[in-house]
């Protein structure tokens, strides 16, 4: 043991370096704003709307993920498909793509004149600067997160349950339901988690596709940017609450990833 | 421990590799023959430069081809310009960022920097004076032909958030509206507004996209998307909009900001901002 001490600074003084640039911005922004304005600033009215706001749309846009991102990765998993690795990396291209990149394929898809907005638009529907861009935006980004994470759950499964499932005579909906859902209900919630705080978070696609508006489309890190330009108070305090709402969904992440190692 | 020096020598040759080569030096004629107008006396004309220039970004266009020709009048010198909101390139500076020019597009800006002693007091020119107009997509779908248009219930206008100057502008401009098209017209307008954009380029760039009937840019923003039908506002409704133009008290290259700003306001740089849309300072 004495022999391989002598190199452990090469791993220490490296890895020291890095959790100080993880660690010194956040650190920043709590020493900034520990002062008397900040209640005053975290319950004024701008950051209230768009605490709201934020809340409200992550959980439609991690609702829909579930409703309609469950059925995906559960195909993904269990079936043969030709194009399969394809539509894999579709699905996680946009954790990697710029959230701007994003945000201007939304605008010109979804536009009044984009691909499937002029068409839109003529039925009267029009999506850019509304709350529902806002969602499409955070569905967009957000939403790969937890088809990825239920995809690596359903195919997790015992291959061998499912057989027996079969052999009793269920039919698929009954096997999903009976035999794979409680199974993977850790991974599911861990995605929708992540899910919810990717969308939360959501703002490079979000400004070029839904606008700013207050109480409309200005979610938190809206606020938070605009903020930055005049009322630095009110960004500091929405980014506390940011940081603070961050750490405990990740912390419960952690802990239901801990747990499913365990059982 | 072998492997670890041998680390250690493999990481030295890297570090090595990236030293800048030394300069080679001028040749007379070089030095000759680039002294023009706009130069800036420099040492050696293969000494490279890099002046780094805040401007509002209405300035854009206008800023980026008179950068092009200073750097055509002087060799070796690099300009590298943010073009954002005037606020968020002077909360920036204020946070340290290393500036050498700042140009935001009002005084309440430039002030605040003057007062933090981050400009000097007697710094400051005023270099350009810019005005609002109404800019409407090419096929304007709601067919608004006046002013009074805007107020018009169900249209969509996108605007400059209030917090960037020609937000406050705008608004201002909407309240003297107030007295010739009635007292509610400016409410009627913000009722239609569907998004406050955090610069004046967006709200152009979504226009241009014609994802909104109306907006209010600077007539500067205009002339540079000319596929756009405008809406002239009488003087009496505009405002005027004067730049400050100044170089940071802290910048390392102070004499050659002071040739830029000089630049700026020469025939050949207002020239240029003509051509872009500005007027001359008042």
């Amino acid at each position: 043991m004495k022999k391989l001490s002598d190199s452990k600074w090469i791993f220490i003084l490296p890895s020291v370096f890095i959790i100080g640039l993880f660690l010194l911005p956040l650190l920043a922004v709590f020493l900034r704003s520990i002062n008397p304005d900040f209640f005053y600033y975290a319950f004024s009215q701008k950051a209230l709307s768009a605490l709201k706001l934020s809340i409200v749309t992550s959980t439609v846009t991690t609702i829909c993920t579930i409703i309609l991102g469950t059925p995906l990765a559960y195909i993904l998993a269990s079936w043969n498909l030709k194009f399969k690795s394809w539509v894999e990396l579709l699905i996680d291209l946009p954790i990697v793509l710029p959230p701007s990149v994003a945000g201007l394929a939304l605008l010109i898809t979804f536009g009044r004149r984009g691909l499937l907005g002029s068409t839109l638009s003529i039925l009267g529907i029009s999506l850019p600067f509304t709350t529902a861009a806002v969602v499409i935006a955070q569905m967009f980004v957000a939403a790969p997160l937890y088809i990825r994470s239920a995809r690596i759950g359903f195919k997790g499964v015992d291959k061998q349950l499912e057989e027996a499932a079969n052999v009793e005579g269920a039919n698929r909906w009954q096997l999903f339901r009976e035999v794979l859902l409680p199974l993977t209900s850790r991974a599911l919630l861990n995605g929708a988690i992540l899910t919810w705080t990717r969308a939360l978070g959501e703002f490079g696609a979000t400004i070029l596709f839904a606008g700013n508006l207050e109480g409309v489309t200005q979610t938190m890190p809206m606020a938070i940017y605009l903020g930055f330009e005049t009322d630095r108070g009110v960004a500091l305090a929405l980014s506390v609450v940011l940081i603070v709402v961050s750490t405990i969904l990740l912390g419960i992440t952690r802990k239901i990833e801990k747990d499913n190692e365990h059982s | 421990m072998k492997r670890f020096s041998a680390l250690i020598s493999l990481l030295a040759f890297f570090l090595a590799g990236c030293n800048p080569a030394p300069p080679a030096p001028a040749t007379v004629s070089d030095t000759e023959t680039t002294a023009t107008a706009s130069a800036v006396p420099s040492t050696s004309a293969s000494e490279t430069r890099t002046l780094t220039v805040f401007a509002a970004a209405s300035l854009t266009n206008a800023f980026t081809e008179i950068g092009e020709r200073f750097q055509i009048d002087n060799p070796g010198v690099f300009i590298t310009f943010s073009f954002a909101g005037s606020q968020a390139l002077r909360t920036q500076i204020e946070e340290g960022a290393p500036a050498d020019v700042f140009a935001p597009a009002n005084n309440t800006e430039m002030n605040a920097l003057v007062d933090t002693n981050l400009i000097a007091r007697d710094m400051p020119q005023m270099f350009l004076t810019n005005k609002l107009v109404v800019v409407l997509p090419a096929d304007n779908p709601a067919s608004i032909t006046s002013l009074e248009g805007l107020a018009n219930a169900g249209i969509k206008i996108i605007l400059a958030a209030e917090e960037v100057p020609v937000g406050k502008y705008t608004r201002e401009v909407l309240k003297k509206m107030n007295s010739q098209f009635g007292s509610d017209f400016g409410q009627k307008v913000i009722a239609n507004v569907v998004s406050n954009e955090d610069n004046v380029r967006q709200v152009l760039t979504k226009i241009q996209l014609g994802e909104a009937d109306a907006g209010i840019v600077y007539t500067s923003d205009a002339v540079a998307a000319p596929e756009l039908q405008t809406l002239d506002i009488p003087l009496e409704l505009n405002i005027v909009a004067t730049y400050p133009i100044a170089p940071l008290a802290e910048s390392n290259q102070i004499e050659l900001a002071q040739a830029f700003i000089a630049y700026v306001l020469s025939k050949d740089g207002q020239a240029t901002l003509q051509k872009w849309g500005f007027a001359p300072p008042q």
